[in-house]
Order: structure tokens, then C-alpha cells, then sequence
């Protein structure tokens, strides 16, 4: 018995059994399950009526819309803010960048809803009025971390000689950025962005919180339609999140890795 | 024939990073058309200074003139100088052909001239058909030919290298290194080569200029340099070398290792102390026979493929190395011959220690940041400023550094054929040259005590 034990544990194979099951159980189950949900209806027949009322919906249509809108600008500011920190960052002296960064990352380590209830006390205190402005800053404060970390890692661990070279070969200081920093650091301004551009997507209690529910946002419908039972319709709406976000991300690896290969067209 | 006006002018240039400095007081000038090489020890300053030419650096004095122009301001991309780094540092999101066409692209020149270029280099360095291939799927001397083509496709005025070799295993270092000497000639620009592999640098260069710690040891042709090292440290660095002290008697008469020879060298002083270099290939060794100078016996003997590299112990105590195509056994006597045109005599740098100090009492003097007993003295007045003189031999280093008044790093070794001759580097960032019997390793940690008696003061 023990002897059989031995040889089974022996197989480096059967060390993945753990990770399969989890695999299984919390990620294709909880898969099929949606699928299966966002094509039937309530008594388990077949159906794309779920679809088809979320084209005929012209308020769900719209919030999704105006979701995407709000991920992208969202992500764009962040870009916008997060890659010169980064930059001026990976340009530190590796000490002071680390404290730096800490600090940059430190929010992290309060819960976010705490974080976010505090904005809006702090919005508040300060007696400006929770909206569309204060959505924003609210997606930017939670999710700028998320940009600069990634593109300030691979800036820091760019080779300084291929800036050298740069220069060397004749390239000034605006040159030497825009054909070797700036190219060099595409694989991390795509995980920057989606490490924003996805979350930002789904999110709903910074709408909520920080717009006192007057914007709603696709990740709230989504949560509407589970909390008062229509599991069917949620779970399509699941579904077509899904497929965007994994269209987003299919577009990132395939530009990132095209904009490796052809920038020195640029 | 070419013009032999001068490309490169260093003036005076000085450089420190934090407290230590790194280049003292460089002069030099690179002529036209000449392969320059630096060489020195890692820590020498010359990749410093290759770098202060490319203007990656910036001096703390002096100037920089290239081809007529001051360039001590001028930034990197608006000098005539192109560099080969050391790791290629190919832009890894571009691919071969883009990366030689870097520099021309900037240059915003035509399509059709860019391709005819880059097609011209690549046909130079060896690699026509790799202009799509990737750069990171090349493989190292691949990867060092495109750096070439990428630096000299701009053609520069100098082309400055730094170790681009290293890298490479034996084989193809040798291989590439004939290559970059044809490509010289067959390019004709300034070549500023820096490595620290005496062979290459021999094998390579017109003129060689001989670095350490900071300074310009010696500037010459390979066989200058080989043959006429100027000072110990040149003798020592570059190829293998006896290097003994001795005295000069008179002209054309030296004293060492117990006995008197005849040499070339004149114009010193009677009785003036200096070093001596003998080359290993240089001594005649055979049988022992009346036509020896001295004698000694063999305590090792090792085949080198072409030569027998041997160890001689002489009777008087010196050790020699000697190469020769015959071999003699462990145990043997043999016999020994010097010619006087080789036995290099050279002026020593210094006879002992000199430090500047401050007396404390009668019996105590300060200086390299302690306090020191030494033997009583009235003529100095507590305070005052004096020079203190210490012998090789009264400095004693201990391996515990808790035991010694200084502590220090060992930095420079030289076998003097009884004993070595060392460097050591304070804390307090000043040289103390110390003579021992004892066997060190370069970086050890060492104690230094000095003795009462070996301090003498002196007015400065």
C-alpha cells in the first residue's frame, strides 16, 4: 500500500492533480455553467432569447457602450499619468525608485472599497459633486498602479547600452526615446493596459459608490440581473463581456508582438 | 602614404566617480589612420576614457578634440566617433537590417542609399542574407559583426571599440581579430581599441598605450612596449618577465641577483638603484660549463607546446623563469647566460615611501589618517609640517586587519625573484608599497603596522 503510494507520488505528473481539479472545479465548471445558462431559459430549454433582448434592450446596449467608453478613457489617462512616472522612475537611482514605488503601490494595501468610500467622503468634505468627474477619478486612483508598475519593470530593466547605442548612432535625446525607450517598452505598456482596461470593464462599486448609483455601468446590470434571479440573462451578459475581454486581450498579444517586429517602420 | 596629423587629442583629462578617481591626468594623441589600443587591468581607466571620447562621459578636466573640434560639450549623437560596445547592445526589436540602418535612418537619407549601404556592410562583415533574421536568434560573433557594421556603416571618423571580444570563445576571438585588422586597413579610419588581453593588443595595434590605476604607463608599438617595457608594471603586464632589483655600478655595468653583468644602458647614476627585466626566452640555458654566467637548479619544468617553461633556483637565492625549446630536469645544475643587449634596466619609480605628515609629539607623527611612534626627534617642533620616508621592507602586513594600525587591499603584486614586491591600497585611498617575503593574493585584506625605527622624518 505504501510501496503504491510511493510510485504514484513518485510521477511528477500526478503532482499536477491538485491544480487539474481546482482547474476543473472553479474555472471550466463555473465556464459550462454560464454557458449553459446564457443559452437556456428558465425551465432548461434551449433559447438566444437572452441575446436577442440584449440587442433589443436599447438600455443595456447603452450602458455597455458607455462601459467600454469609460475603460477605454480610463485606461488612456492612466497611460497618460502612469508612463512618465514610470519613466522618471526607472530613471532613479534603484533606492529612492523602490521607496518611490512603494508609495505608489501602498494604497493597494487598503481594502478598495475602504479606499473608495473615503474618496467619497473626502469628495464630500471638499463639496464637489459626485458624477462623471469623480468616476473617473475614482477608475484612475484604484487602477494607476496597475499601469505604472508593469512599465516602470520593464523600462527598469532595459539594457542602458541600447540607449548609448542610440545615441551613439546619432539619435537626440527626443529620437533616442521614440526609437528604442518607447518601442522597447511596448510589452509593458500592454499588460499595463490590460491590467486596467479589463477590470475596468467589469468593475461596479466605484460607479455606485462615487456617482451615488446615478451611472450605471455594465459590471452593475450584471449584478442586477444575478441579485434579482434572471440568471439566464446575466449569464449571457457574462458571456459577451467575456468575449470582449477576450478579444481585447487577443489583440493586445498580437499587436504587441507585430509592434516588436515592425518598429523600426515607425 | 597618409597624413600624420593627429584625430584624437586628449588634454589633461581627469575623472572621478564619487571620491576615487579613475583618470589622473591623461594626455595623449591618436594620429590619423592609427590602430589605438588601450590595455590595462580591469579598473584601469581605459574603458573611461574610450567612453569620455564617445561622450557618454563627461570629463571632470580637460578637453577633447576631435578632428580639430572641441568636443569636451558636445553629446554623444553629434560626434564623428561611432562605438562597438562591449555586448553588441543590438536593438532587440529590430532586425539586422534595421538595426545597421539605425544611424542612417536618422540621417533621414534615401531608401535606396540606406539598402545600397547596409547591403555593402553586410557583404564587409560577412553576413549578406541576414538582413531579415532576427537578432537574438544570431549567435555571438554573428552578433558582433552586425555591432561592426552598425558602427562603421556611418563611417566615422574613429571607430571606437570596446572589448568587442570578450564574449567570444579562443577560436573565434583569433578569427575576428584578423578580420577587424583587414577591416582596418581596408577602411582606412582611426581605430580606439580597448582590452585588456595583452596578446590581442599586440597582435592588433599600431600603438598601444599601457594603462593603470588611472595613468598612462607607456605608449609605444607592440614591440616598443614588448621589448623596452618603461617601468615594472609594463614589464610585469605585458608577456611574462624576470623582474629583479639591482644597482647600477657604472655605465653599461648592473648588480643583481648576487652578481655584475654587462648591459647597454647608460646615463644613470653610480650606484643608482633600479629594476631590471629579464625576458624568460632571453636566458640561455645548458649544461653547466665554464661559459655560464651563474648557475642554478631546475625546480620545475613544464612542456608549453612549443617551449619548456623552467624554474630556476640560483645558489644566491633568486628564482628565474626561463623558456627554452630544450628541456632540462627537475634537479639539474644548469648554466646560465645573459647578452647585455637583454637585460632591460629601468629607472625605478620610487626608493621607499614618501607621505606627507604632521608631527604630533617627539615621538609621534601622523599621517595617512593614524597617529605613529617613531624614533625620538627634536628637530621638528610638535605641529609642524613634515615629509615621512619609509622603506619597502619596514612596512609590515599582518592578516588580521585588526592587528595592524591601517588597514588596506593588496592591489598589485610583483614577483622580484626573491621576494614581492607589493601594492596596497589604504582605506584612506593612498598606495603603500611594501617588500615581504611573504605570499599574498591580490585583493586580500590586509593589517599594516609600520616599524619606529623604518620612519624617518624629513623636512618637506
Amino acid at each position: 500500500m505504501k510501496k503504491q503510494f510511493l510510485s504514484f507520488a513518485g510521477k511528477r505528473r500526478n503532482w499536477s492533480i491538485p491544480y487539474i481539479l481546482f482547474l476543473v472545479f472553479f474555472v471550466v465548471t463555473p465556464l459550462v455553467l454560464i454557458f449553459y445558462y446564457a443559452f437556456t431559459n428558465h425551465s432548461g430549454g434551449f433559447t438566444l432569447d437572452n441575446f436577442s433582448k440584449f440587442w433589443q434592450q436599447p438600455e443595456a446596449m447603452h450602458t455597455f457602450v458607455f462601459s467600454v467608453g469609460v475603460a477605454i478613457i480610463t485606461t488612456f489617462i492612466c497611460l497618460l499619468l502612469g508612463y512618465p512616472a514610470a519613466y522618471i522612475l526607472s530613471r532613479m537611482e534603484i533606492k529612492r525608485a523602490k521607496m518611490l514605488v512603494l508609495l505608489f503601490i501602498l494604497p493597494m494595501w487598503v481594502n478598495f472599497l475602504i479606499r473608495t468610500l473615503a474618496t467619497v467622503a473626502l469628495f464630500d468634505f471638499l463639496k464637489i459633486p459626485l458624477g462623471q468627474g469623480s468616476l473617473y477619478f475614482g477608475m484612475v486612483y484604484n487602477f494607476l498602479p496597475f499601469m505604472i508598475y508593469p512599465i516602470y519593470n520593464i523600462l527598469q530593466k532595459t539594457d542602458y547600452s541600447l540607449i548609448e547605442a542610440a545615441q551613439d548612432l546619432g539619435a537626440n535625446p527626443r529620437q533616442v526615446f521614440f526609437k528604442t525607450v518607447l518601442p522597447l517598452s511596448i510589452p509593458g505598456i500592454s499588460s499595463g493596459i490590460m491590467m486596467v482596461f479589463m477590470p475596468v470593464i467589469s468593475t461596479f462599486a466605484i460607479a455606485e459608490l462615487l456617482t451615488i448609483n446615478n451611472i450605471k455601468l455594465f459590471g452593475t446590470t450584471l449584478q442586477e440581473n444575478i441579485y434579482n434571479g434572471m440568471w439566464n440573462y446575466g449569464a449571457a451578459l457574462s458571456l459577451i463581456m467575456l468575449l470582449l475581454i477576450g478579444l481585447t486581450s487577443l489583440l493586445n498579444t498580437k499587436g504587441s508582438a507585430s509592434a516588436a517586429g515592425e518598429g523600426g517602420l515607425i | 602614404m597618409r597624413k600624420a596629423e593627429n584625430i584624437i587629442t586628449i588634454g589633461k583629462v581627469s575623472k572621478s566617480f564619487g571620491d576615487k578617481l579613475i583618470l589622473d591626468n591623461v594626455d595623449l594623441t591618436v594620429k590619423k589612420g592609427e590602430f589605438v589600443t588601450f590595455l590595462g587591468p580591469s579598473g584601469c581607466g581605459k574603458t573611461t576614457l574610450l567612453r569620455i571620447i564617445a561622450g557618454f562621459l563627461k570629463t571632470d578636466e580637460g578637453k577633447i578634440v576631435i578632428s580639430g573640434n572641441d568636443m569636451t560639450e558636445v553629446p554623444p549623437h553629434r560626434r564623428t566617433v561611432n562605438t562597438v560596445f562591449q555586448k553588441y547592445a543590438l536593438f532587440p526589436h529590430l532586425n539586422v537590417f534595421n538595426n545597421i540602418a539605425f544611424g542612417l535612418n536618422l540621417k533621414k537619407l534615401p531608401k535606396e542609399v540606406i539598402e545600397e549601404k547596409v547591403m555593402k556592410v553586410l557583404k564587409m562583415v560577412g553576413m549578406t542574407d541576414y538582413e531579415e533574421r532576427d537578432v537574438d536568434s544570431l549567435s555571438g560573433g554573428q552578433q558582433q559583426r552586425v555591432a561592426i557594421a552598425r558602427a562603421i556603416v556611418n563611417e566615422p571618423e574613429v571607430l571606437l571599440l570596446d572589448e568587442p571580444l570578450a564574449a567570444l570563445d579562443l577560436k573565434m576571438r583569433k578569427d575576428m581579430q584578423m578580420e577587424i585588422k583587414a577591416m582596418h586597413k581596408s577602411l582606412g579610419i582611426t581605430f580606439v581599441y580597448v582590452t585588456h588581453d595583452q596578446e590581442e593588443a599586440l597582435t592588433l595595434s599600431d600603438t598601444i598605450v599601457v594603462m593603470s590605476e588611472g595613468r598612462i604607463q607607456q605608449i609605444g608599438t607592440p614591440t616598443e612596449i614588448y621589448n623596452e617595457p618603461k617601468n615594472a608594471f609594463v614589464a610585469d603586464f605585458i608577456g611574462e618577465s624576470n623582474i629583479l632589483n639591482g644597482v647600477m655600478i657604472q655605465d653599461s655595468l648592473v648588480e643583481f641577483a648576487g652578481h655584475r653583468f654587462e648591459c647597454v644602458d647608460e646615463g644613470f647614476a653610480v650606484n643608482e638603484p633600479v629594476d631590471v627585466v629579464i625576458r624568460p626566452e632571453d636566458i640561455y640555458i645548458f649544461e653547466h660549463s665554464d661559459a655560464a654566467h651563474f648557475t642554478g637548479q631546475v625546480t620545475s619544468s613544464i612542456f608549453k607546446g612549443v617551449h619548456y617553461e623552467m624554474m630556476i633556483n640560483t645558489p644566491e637565492g633568486f628564482e628565474f623563469i626561463i623558456q627554452d625549446y630544450h628541456q632540462f630536469n627537475v634537479g639539474e645544475t644548469v648554466g646560465l647566460r645573459l647578452k647585455p643587449f637583454d637585460i632591460h634596466v629601468m629607472k625605478k619609480e620610487r626608493l621607499y615611501n614618501t607621505f606627507e605628515g604632521t608631527m604630533v609629539d617627539k615621538t609621534h607623527v601622523r599621517f595617512l589618517g593614524a597617529s605613529f611612534e617613531c624614533t625620538e626627534n627634536t628637530d621638528f617642533a610638535a605641529g609642524s609640517e613634515v615629509n615621512v620616508e619609509i622603506d619597502f621592507n619596514g612596512v609590515i602586513l599582518q592578516d588580521n586587519e585588526e592587528d595592524g594600525m591601517l588597514s588596506g587591499d593588496v592591489s598589485f603584486i610583483l614577483y622580484k625573484g626573491n621576494h614581492y614586491h607589493l601594492t596596497v591600497l589604504t582605506d584612506e585611498d593612498e598606495n603603500i608599497f611594501v617588500d615581504t617575503n611573504d605570499v599574498w593574493d591580490d585583493g586580500d585584506r590586509v593589517g599594516i603596522t609600520i616599524l619606529p625605527e623604518a620612519i624617518r622624518i624629513v623636512k618637506p
